[in-house]
């Protein structure tokens, strides 16, 4: 071991602060490559054949890109072709402060073997360290650093040239001054040869892949020419960083989130993280207030003076006009969103001063081909609406129109009305199946790749059996009649449930879930592949596992007549359903049955049967219902939320029908039992561990959440209490109108979106448990560890607490798992957005092949142009405009306290009864919506005509 | 700033070294001539003088008198320039008199203190300049002044700090370093035997017994340092010595 040769000492000052740390240089630090001889490495990573066919390199050949070639080129790096390539530490380390996702990026690059990536520690090496020179900035020094190395490298592989036909190491610099700087000290007179070469030519010079160079991001140097963007400016310069720090102490400028609208791409908020657990919301109207901000950046907000403040517009405006004619629509859109609102509705109004931090991603979406026939600059539409559209170069127009691209944004210059950005990848298609549904998992960031060998490599081996040492730990329980209730075609079964009289003439109530802990062990792949992907995504007809398919469809699965490894959860009750002891153990069950909920469901009612199955259900179910009782006496909520099902073609698996979920006495009877059991883990756990176990909270929503609700109780003179859960409860309850059989369904509906979103927290972060919805001091997620990660989290607090299995550090952390909740957490919440989505776009397709329908719905909300309407039959929420640019817009008037919208003579009020045609909108391949227009009331130059109950081959043209 | 890296994907930390390196140590022992014995020990960026008086017989209040043994009275301080910014650092603060207690303890176990009965053997160390592991550096420096002093001990005592980042425990903890939970450990090198060990971080118990490993195998490291220091001075001292 050769230890510090040379000692020096590195002052570093930032700020008034003095470090002093110390240096260490090392001589065995080696080169990574496999041709030399004179390094003592154990491995290798560069290949001795290191070709990248090249016009400009000929010859085998290294990269060394510079930090901005790896910041702004990455989506290169990243191709397969890119290999064999030096990343310094200086490079390494600069990116890491610039860009933290590029960071991580670049890494995986490194891990990856087929890559050929190698880290070169320069900075500790001795001959190729440098110290900074008086006068010298740090970028400078860092530049002259990579420009050593470089050297380094190419001396110290001269020796070898010879048998690897010429091998040369290549430097990638975009910047110009460090181009002549390279080229006058001498690197071209120096023995070794290093090419410099700029980034772009470089790629464009690769023989074999021309679609690279679409990827190429553009640099600052190259400007864009004066063809797209008009010389005037179009937005106020960004403050620079310090200054926005200094205006943020100072309270004159406010940090947030910048969430655009989804309805209105000329308005945005901005979301200020108060003190405590309060924020505020901050308008921002207009192009020039927004100022270059996208979706999700942090940006810093200026108030703008009080008399300047106006009220979120409820119009909905999406960006339609073509790049050219722009902005003419603009002014005349701007004009009509500053409307002069009263004093009341005026919200905190803001524009953007500065950037704080990007949160740029690669966007899902299509091409709109410009109109000129050569041209190579398009426009980009993402899918998310809520993305502005991206200018993009490319020359392979012609093959991405109509394909479902990605694309990565590299700059917004203040004289562009849209970003800059460039190509990534093609998905296929658009309005195919796969292509969608990867958009979708692409959009919604859900982790969806096969599990990799590293994770597959923790699986138990086949054939498997339970051994006699678990045999001996576990409690056996195999002659209990266990059996499960799961909706119909449910392969990853993780509740069964069991009931049996005692002999005392008490109940034994069992919960039976899957011992998914006993197969993912802490800190292997699997494990954190899972915590990963946090839970299981149920799409229609398609289902992205958690944990591979062996343990969620198999292993763990409990599946009837075979022996299952299980964490149960057993509870002695006498009649009247209290809670005599209860008792964690780990066992072996045997279900006797898996039925569905129907199957259950007849079971019960059938008085004929009489087996042990049907009373132990028929005892459960007794139980539950005192139960429900029980809690709802409490205060829980009973909400509603429609839920579709489709049934799908068993050969094309496009959906065929279209049916809302219906709930059965059984639904609740499982349901009730987990509840129980969440319960009596949560405060396990709790008891146990107060610092870090992992509970789930819903906190109550704040007042004004439920004034949409009030609002529209009221206009069917309905009172609504929401002081309390239970109130709200009672009042949702009591709430009914004659002839009106489906308004208590409605009323619950809008109830739901009033709440807020439940969450995973570690109790050692936060004092408030408790859960609002189901009005339970405190809760947790347990049974069902097969498709959530919390649960396992969960599983393994439960069996250090009762003895089963050993801790391990990252469970105890609080720190840790108040990350792991928060990945959950969003993760979660990803996955309601992509199975939202994937209804949709399943509705969709089922519109298209029927044509145009005409059915009966109710008004939801009221808007200012528009109502929304539901239509009960498929769950479907759609919205219908009553104004439209091409036409003269019929005499709306908007009275926001109702809240009611005339239309001509006819006024609508929230649940209004309507009547609606239902079609397939297709003129926008990327957004296909389903349009509704108004059939009922009739209301002359507004509503359409009754259209023929045959679907018809031509669909009409609609007014929106 | 996204916070430190303190070890590198290549194994590499903040300043270089790998995992288990320890700093450079650097040290002299005899370098006051009115003390008994003393030592000048640089451990990295981190210099510590020791100095020690005795054994002698007590002083101050005699009720401290220990009739089977010496009593050992260990006293530790910073000076105002030992760190970044100049501060004063009243004698007999929380924090010094906790370290002088830990020195103490330390050779306590490691001093033959049932050689001198009634006596009393003083131990003063100032740290000079601070970057991490001032305990470790007090003790190591210590130990060559007790020796410079002619005072028989058991052994080498020698300490070393020990961090754990990502999985892998470091060694030798610069200031940068010390952020993250860590131990130190001060060791009789030969038999094993542990002086003092002390840890105020949250540590889960399955770490501990890999950190121990490392811990122990650094005081080793050590320990062959120290042991290189004592020869080197005796061959000079001898040379003085013969040659007038």
């Amino acid at each position: 071991m050769l230890k510090s040769k040379t000692f020096v000492k590195k002052t570093r000052s930032g700020g008034v602060m003095k470090i002093v740390r110390e240096h260490y240089l090392r001589d065995d630090i080696w080169c990574g490559s496999e041709v030399c001889t004179g390094c003592k490495q154990e491995s290798t990573v560069l290949q001795k054949d290191a070709c990248i066919e090249s016009n400009l390199c000929s010859y085998p050949h290294y990269l060394i890109p510079d930090t901005n070639v790896v910041l702004h080129q990455i989506d290169v790096l990243e191709d397969p072709v890119i290999r064999n390539v030096i990343i310094l530490q200086t490079v390494l380390q600069e990116v890491r402060h610039r860009s933290a996702p590029i960071y991580k990026r670049v890494k995986d690059m490194i891990h990856e073997k087929e890559k050929h990536f190698y880290t070169f520690t320069n900075e500790h090496h001795r001959e190729t360290f440098i110290e900074r020179e008086p006068g010298e900035t740090a970028n400078d020094r860092n530049d002259r650093a990579i420009r050593v190395s470089a050297k380094w490298y190419s001396q110290h592989l001269k020796p070898f040239e010879a048998d690897t036909e010429g091998l040369k190491v290549v430097l990638l610099t975009n910047d110009l001054r460090n181009k002549q700087t390279a080229e006058e000290s001498g690197f071209r007179m120096s023995s070794a040869t290093v090419f410099i070469i700029s980034g772009e030519e470089y790629i464009k010079s690769l023989i074999a892949n021309p679609e690279l160079v679409d990827r190429l991001a553009l640099s600052n140097d190259e400007k864009v020419t004066n063809e797209i963007t008009s010389s005037k400016l179009l937005y106020p310069e960004h403050l620079p960083l310090s200054r926005i720090q200094a205006g943020i102490k100072s309270g004159s400028f406010l940090q947030g989130t910048f969430r655009a609208s989804r309805d209105n791409y000329l308005e945005a908020t901005v979301f200020v993280q108060g003190e405590g657990e309060d924020g505020t919301e901050v308008l921002l109207q207009g192009l020039q207030n927004l100022n270059r901000a996208v979706h999700q950046d942090v940006v810093a907000v200026q108030l703008l003076p009080r008399n300047q403040w106006v009220a979120p517009s409820s119009v909905v405006l999406q960006d339609e006009g073509a790049a050219k004619d722009d902005n003419v629509d603009e002014e005349e859109e701007e004009n009509t969103l500053k409307e002069s609102a009263t004093e009341s509705v005026r919200k905190p109004t803001g524009k953007v001063v500065g950037i704080i931090k990007r949160n740029w991603r690669p966007f899902c979406g299509m091409l709109n081909v410009s109109q000129i026939k050569e041209s190579t600059r398009h426009l980009f539409t993402p899918a998310d609406r809520r993305i502005p559209r991206i200018r993009i170069e490319t020359r392979q127009a012609a093959t991405l129109a109509g394909q479902r691209i990605m694309v990565a944004i590299d700059g917004w210059p203040k004289d562009s009305r849209y970003p800059n950005g460039h190509f990534v990848r093609s998905l296929g298609s658009a309005g195919e199946k796969e292509t969608e549904e990867e958009v979708l998992l692409l959009e919604h960031d859900v982790p969806h790749q096969a599990f990799s060998q590293a994770v597959l490599s923790f699986l138990p081996k086949m054939p498997w059996a339970i051994t006699p040492e678990e045999m001996a730990k576990r409690m056996d329980l195999r002659h209990l009649t266990v059996c499960s209730v799961d909706p119909p075609g449910c392969t990853d079964i993780d509740d069964a449930l069991h009931c049996r009289e005692l002999e005392n003439g008490n109940l034994e109530v069992g919960v039976h879930i899957a011992d998914v802990s006993h197969f993912i062990r802490p800190g292997n792949a699997l494990d954190k592949e899972a915590a990963n992907r946090g839970t299981t995504v149920y799409l229609c007809g398609k289902r992205i596992d958690m944990v591979p398919e062996l343990l969620s469809s198999n292993l763990c699965s409990l599946r009837s007549n075979v022996e299952r490894l299980a964490f149960s959860c057993i509870w002695e009750m006498n009649h009247k359903a209290e809670i005599l002891s209860t008792k964690f153990t780990k066992s072996i069950i045997n279900s006797k049955a898996s039925l569905t909920y129907a199957e259950a469901q007849m079971r019960i009612d059938d008085t004929s049967m009489n087996d042990e199955i049907t009373t132990s259900l028929r005892g459960l179910n007794k139980l539950a219902k005192i139960l429900k009782r029980q809690r709802i006496e409490k205060g829980a909520l009973t909400l509603s939320s429609l839920e579709v099902r489709f049934h799908m073609d068993s050969e094309t698996h496009d959906p065929i029908e279209l049916q809302t979920k219906e709930l059965m006495e059984t639904n609740s009877m499982v349901e009730e039992f987990m509840l129980l059991a969440n319960i009596s883990v949560a405060q396990k756990i709790y008891d146990e561990f107060s610092e870090c176990a992992l509970l789930r909270k819903h906190p109550a929503p704040p007042p004004s959440n439920y004034d949409i609700l009030l609002k529209a109780a009221k206009s069917k003179n309905v009172e609504i209490h929401t002081d309390s859960a239970k109130a709200l409860a009672d009042s949702l309850d009591g709430a009914r109108v004659k002839d009106f059989p489906y308004f208590n369904t409605l009323l619950r509906i809008l109830a739901t979106r009033c709440m807020m979103q439940a969450v995973y927290f570690c109790s050692g972060m936060d004092s408030d448990f408790h859960h609002y919805g189901l009005a339970s001091p405190i809760y947790t997620h347990f049974t069902s560890p097969i498709r959530r990660y919390a649960d396992i989290i969960v599983h393994r607090l439960l069996a250090v607490a009762i003895g089963a299995d050993s801790t391990y550090a990252d469970l105890m952390d609080k720190h840790k798992q108040s990350a792991l909740c928060n990945n959950l957490n969003y993760r979660h919440k990803m996955a309601q957005y992509a199975q939202r989505s994937s209804v949709a776009f399943h509705t969709q397709l089922f519109f298209k092949s029927r044509g145009i329908l005409n059915e009966e719905g109710f008004v939801l909300f009221v808007r200012k142009n528009a109502i929304i309407v539901l239509i009960p039959k498929f769950g479907l929420e759609g919205t219908v405009f009553f104004d439209s640019k091409d036409k003269t817009a019929p005499n709306i008037v908007f009275d926001e306290e109702g809240p009611t919208l005339t239309v001509e003579q006819h006024t609508f009020h929230i649940f209004d009864k309507v009547k609606v045609t239902i079609s397939l909108d297709a003129s926008n391949i990327q957004h296909q919506k389903i349009r509704m227009a108004l059939t009922e009331p009739v209301i002359p130059g507004v509503s359409v005509p009754v259209p023929d109950v045959e679907p018809q081959a031509k669909k009409p043209k609609l007014d929106r | 700033m996204a916070g430190l890296e303190l070890l590198s994907d290549q194994g590499y930390r903040l300043d270089g070294r790998k995992a288990t390196e320890l700093r450079k140590v650097q040290a002299r022992m005899g370098v006051f001539a009115q003390a008994d014995g003393s030592a000048y020990l640089e451990q990295g960026n981190t210099r510590a003088l020791a100095v020690v008086y005795g054994p002698h017989e007590m002083r101050g209040s005699r009720s401290r008198t220990l009739h089977d043994r010496a009593a050992i009275n260990c006293q530790y301080s910073m000076a105002t320039f030992s760190t970044a910014e100049r501060k004063r650092r009243p004698h007999g603060d929380r924090k010094s008199t906790e370290m002088s207690l830990h020195l103490k303890q330390t050779f306590e176990a490691a001093i033959m203190t049932q050689l001198y009965p009634r006596s009393q053997i003083d131990i003063y160390v100032k740290i000079l300049q601070s970057d991490g592991g001032n305990y470790s550096v007090c003790v190591n420096a210590a130990t060559l002044a007790v020796i410079d002093a002619g005072i028989p001990m058991r052994d080498y005592v020698c300490a070393c700090s020990v961090g754990f980042v990502d999985e892998t425990p470091l060694a030798d903890l610069c200031y940068a370093e010390e952020s993250v939970s860590s131990l130190s450990v001060a060791l009789l090198p030969r038999g094993g035997q542990i002086a003092l060990l002390q840890m105020d971080a949250r540590l889960h118990q399955d770490h501990l017994e890999a950190l121990m490993e490392a811990a122990m195998t650094a005081c080793k490291g050590v320990s062959k340092v120290l042991d290189e220091v004592v020869r080197q001075h005796l061959q000079e001292a001898a040379v003085l010595n013969v040659c007038p």
